[in-house]
């Protein structure tokens, strides 16, 4: 299979962001669908960092009522004002669509001619922002101290320091902060640590109302590079999921105390995949984390951030990327790259992580390890229309009849291989495409035989 | 009709096997080490790679070479007389099996060094370091990020299974040292379940620290090293403690990398010391199986080839 450079724009059907068209090398054009809901309650938090340097971006789904939200994240430091920001979600958004698992097509070429043609989609990963809310009282008979006090945007966030867990847990509770039972122990480990908690709510005052609350960036300094994740496995909603952006000048950035796995990628997956690209990845992803006991941090994306192939959104721009906290790109020229492909002077390089987490599976934070591996990766998968036409017309075309029915049949069983789908049901459904023996017996095939009646096509309950 | 001869060698192959592999201990550990680049190369996404095996080989069969040649040259003797190629083989694949790098070179300049080293630096003909460990901890301290380990790359083994194999594989290759794993194992680990206590956390926590396999492999495989490690019982204890408690602050403290390996590096020096302070009969390996009631000849490769003979009485 060749590539081919075809140009072609076209207006995105992406729900509320600004991507333009990336006309890629790889060609073709670009499918987003929009589904912004794969995985509900995600966090989203992108890690910038430089030797001791680090910002870092925390966004969550939070959709509701802000007055209910409420953050509350472990720090070594009690930042100054000037360390706190409020970031753009569509940045987060961007750097998620850039890295996003994604679905290429291509195009099998009538075999007694020459012709090609390539198509690609993708698909991008859901996303929301975080927030904030409070008050204070009697804190100093809980033994609570309030080191600072912040208006950022539309959070107010303290600082707190305690002498107790009991107390802080006590006062967080009685401040409107719904911190679930159990979390004592968890509290008390990071204060016995010398940590102080940042936390945010969201003022009534200062919000404008809308769904969306931005992520939170704190910029700090720590030889620790780590991410506290315990508080979040001490509610009992079951599984956490987490992605985490690791942006550096160096390489890929992996887990030190837990196995960093590559999502399988690279697959040959039946065409209807296309239609179901939100599901298969769900399955896809839930499989893999079954098929690990659960006990790893799966890589979807490593890259070179100065470019992409095939791009699933165009890379970002030097703006973007500084503020999302890239620091050592200050004295840098401003050397964005038009179209996804050409390299530019962009020196960073982006670990997309994905994990789902509880307490029994992570019971530990998270400690990074930045390596010097500049190796490319994504998780990409690959539909391959077949030729349809008179398999009898040439040789060359009945001995690639032949190779379709192998073809489909190795495709099933990946997917079911990646998914834990049962593979007689993906095989029916294959089938019910004419993507089967049957369907290529009967010479011409230029519209694909469907087994189901029309009516159970027409409402699905066949 | 059955030949009653040939069954019983074919009966006796296995037995016979054992033996020729239990002549030296340090089979027992080559064996063990390819198992585990074995299961690193097919189980993990960053795991061991055969080329990496190939340039770490190449080093430190070179700086083996080089070093035999020069200590030869020194006393007259043919170029290559008593080449030792066993420990050098342990190395390399302790190099594999542990660093992760950036270029392919860097394996070939680690397993170099780590063998140069042992031939440059000793104390009273006793090498300081541990070759496949200093050989990983000067490219991590000299090339930054380009050379790393992977501590989370071998997952959570299943505890009890892991001990177990890789004690097995301990009492075979040199049931001696065993004092030295569960020295530095049981430091540690007593270590971690107090800092737990202390801290309030889930004895999860340090259950999950102590199920890393990369802190099995460097327990059971790097500082149970005969040769860099003092040669007292008392010293060697003693040396475990002082590794596990650096390689703990280590990781509790700065979060250094590579922790266990830095400490090992750090403490080399220490060997020396307690050698000094708990003397006792320096380890050799065995070399070759030699016939009962031979004598070893004068010439002992303890120094030429630093990993020798086997625990006797110096002639």
């Amino acid at each position: 299979m060749k590539l081919k450079h075809l140009i072609a724009s076209l207006a995105l059907p992406l729900a509320g962001l600004a991507f333009a068209a990336p006309a890629s090398a790889f060609c073709g054009f670009y499918v987003a669908k929009a589904d912004t809901d794969l995985f509900n309650d995600a966090s989203k938090v992108v890690l910038a960092r430089d030797g001791d340097r680090t910002v870092i971006t925390m966004a969550s789904d939070f959709r509701g009522d802000v007055s209910e939200f409420a953050m509350v994240v472990p720090v070594v430091s009690v930042p100054e004002r000037e360390q706190i920001n409020v970031a753009n979600p569509a940045l987060v958004e961007h750097l998620d669509a850039y890295t996003a698992p994604r679905l290429v097509e291509y195009y099998d070429e009538n075999p007694c001619e020459l012709q090609m043609q390539y198509r690609k989609m993708q698909e991008t990963a859901a996303m929301a922002a975080p927030e904030a809310d409070m008050m204070m009282e009697d804190a100093e008979s809980l033994g609570v101290t309030i080191e600072a006090e912040y208006e950022v945007g539309e959070y107010d966030i303290l600082i707190l320091s305690a002498e107790e867990s009991d107390g802080l847990i006590k006062w967080l509770n009685q401040n409107g902060y719904k911190i679930p039972d159990g979390a004592e122990e968890t509290v008390g480990a990071y204060l016995k640590r010398g940590m102080k908690f940042f936390v945010a709510k969201v003022s009534l005052e200062r919000h404008d109302g809308s769904a969306m609350l931005r992520p939170i960036q704190v910029a700090y300094e720590d030889e620790d590079f780590m991410l506290p994740i315990r508080l979040g496995t001490v509610n009992a909603e079951g599984k956490q999921e987490l992605f985490v952006f690791a942006l550096t000048s160096k390489g890929r950035v992996e887990t030190s105390n837990y196995r960093t796995v590559k999502l399988p990628s690279d697959m040959d997956v039946p065409i209807y995949v296309k239609d179901e690209f939100a599901d298969f990845y769900k399955a896809m992803f839930s499989h893999q984390v079954e098929k690990e006991n659960g006990k790893a941090v799966f890589m979807e994306y490593a890259w070179d951030m100065s470019w992409c192939d095939p791009c699933a959104a165009e890379p970002l721009a030097n703006s973007e990327l500084r503020e999302l906290g890239v620091m050592w790109l200050d004295d840098a020229p401003e050397g964005l790259t038009p179209r996804g492909m050409a390299p530019s002077p962009v020196d960073v390089f982006v670990t997309r992580l994905h994990l789902r987490y509880d307490a029994k599976t992570f019971p530990e934070d998270l400690t990074f390890e930045i390596t010097g591996d500049r190796e490319n990766y994504q998780g990409r998968y690959v539909l391959r229309h077949p030729w349809r036409g008179d398999y009898t017309s040439c040789s060359a075309a009945s001995e690639y009849a032949s190779s379709l029915v192998e073809r489909w049949d190795a495709e099933a069983v990946a997917l079911a291989k990646l998914t834990g789908w049962d593979v007689n049901d993906i095989r029916d459904k294959m089938a019910d495409g004419g993507y089967s023996a049957a369907a290529i017996r009967g010479v011409d095939v230029e519209k694909p035989v469907n087994k189901k009646s029309w009516w159970k096509r027409l409402w699905g309950n066949g | 009709m059955y030949d009653v001869s040939r069954m019983d060698a074919a009966a006796r192959l296995p037995l016979a096997l054992f033996r020729t592999i239990d002549a030296d201990p340090r089979h027992w550990q080559i064996i063990a080490l390819a198992g585990l680049f074995l299961f690193s190369y097919s189980t993990s996404s960053f795991g061991a790679e055969p080329s990496a095996l190939f340039f770490a080989f190449s080093g430190a069969m070179l700086a083996q070479g080089l070093g035999t040649a020069v200590l030869n040259l020194r006393a007259g003797r043919p170029l290559f007389h008593g080449f030792e190629p066993k420990s050098a083989l342990i190395t390399t694949l302790g190099v594999t099996i542990l660093l992760r790098a950036a270029a392919p070179w860097i394996w070939f300049a680690a397993a170099f060094t780590g063998i140069a080293l042992k031939f440059l630096v000793r104390i009273k003909g006793k090498h300081v370091f541990n070759p496949g460990c200093i050989g990983i901890v000067a490219m991590m301290l000299l090339l930054g990020r380009d050379a790393w380990v992977s501590p989370g790359q071998w997952g959570q083994m299943p505890l009890i299974l892991g001990y177990a194999l890789a004690l097995a594989a301990l009492t075979l290759s040199s049931a001696k040292r065993l004092d030295i794993a569960l020295g530095f194992l049981g430091t540690f680990a007593a270590i971690l379940f107090a800092r737990a206590l202390w801290l309030g956390d889930p004895m999860a926590i340090p259950l999950h620290q102590l199920s890393s396999g990369s802190l099995l492999i460097f327990a059971f495989f790097m500082i149970t090293d005969p040769r860099s490690t003092p040669d007292s019982r008392a010293g060697r204890v003693l040396f475990a403690i002082a590794v596990a408690g650096l390689a703990a602050w280590f990781i509790i403290g700065p979060n250094q990398r590579g922790a266990p390996l830095m400490a090992l590096a750090a403490l080399g020096l220490l060997t020396p010391l307690l050698d000094r302070a708990l003397p006792a009969r320096r380890f050799e390996w065995p070399h070759g199986t030699p016939a009962p009631g031979a004598r070893r000849p004068d010439f002992t490769p303890a120094t030429i080839s630093p990993w020798g003979t086997k625990e006797t009485p110096r002639p």
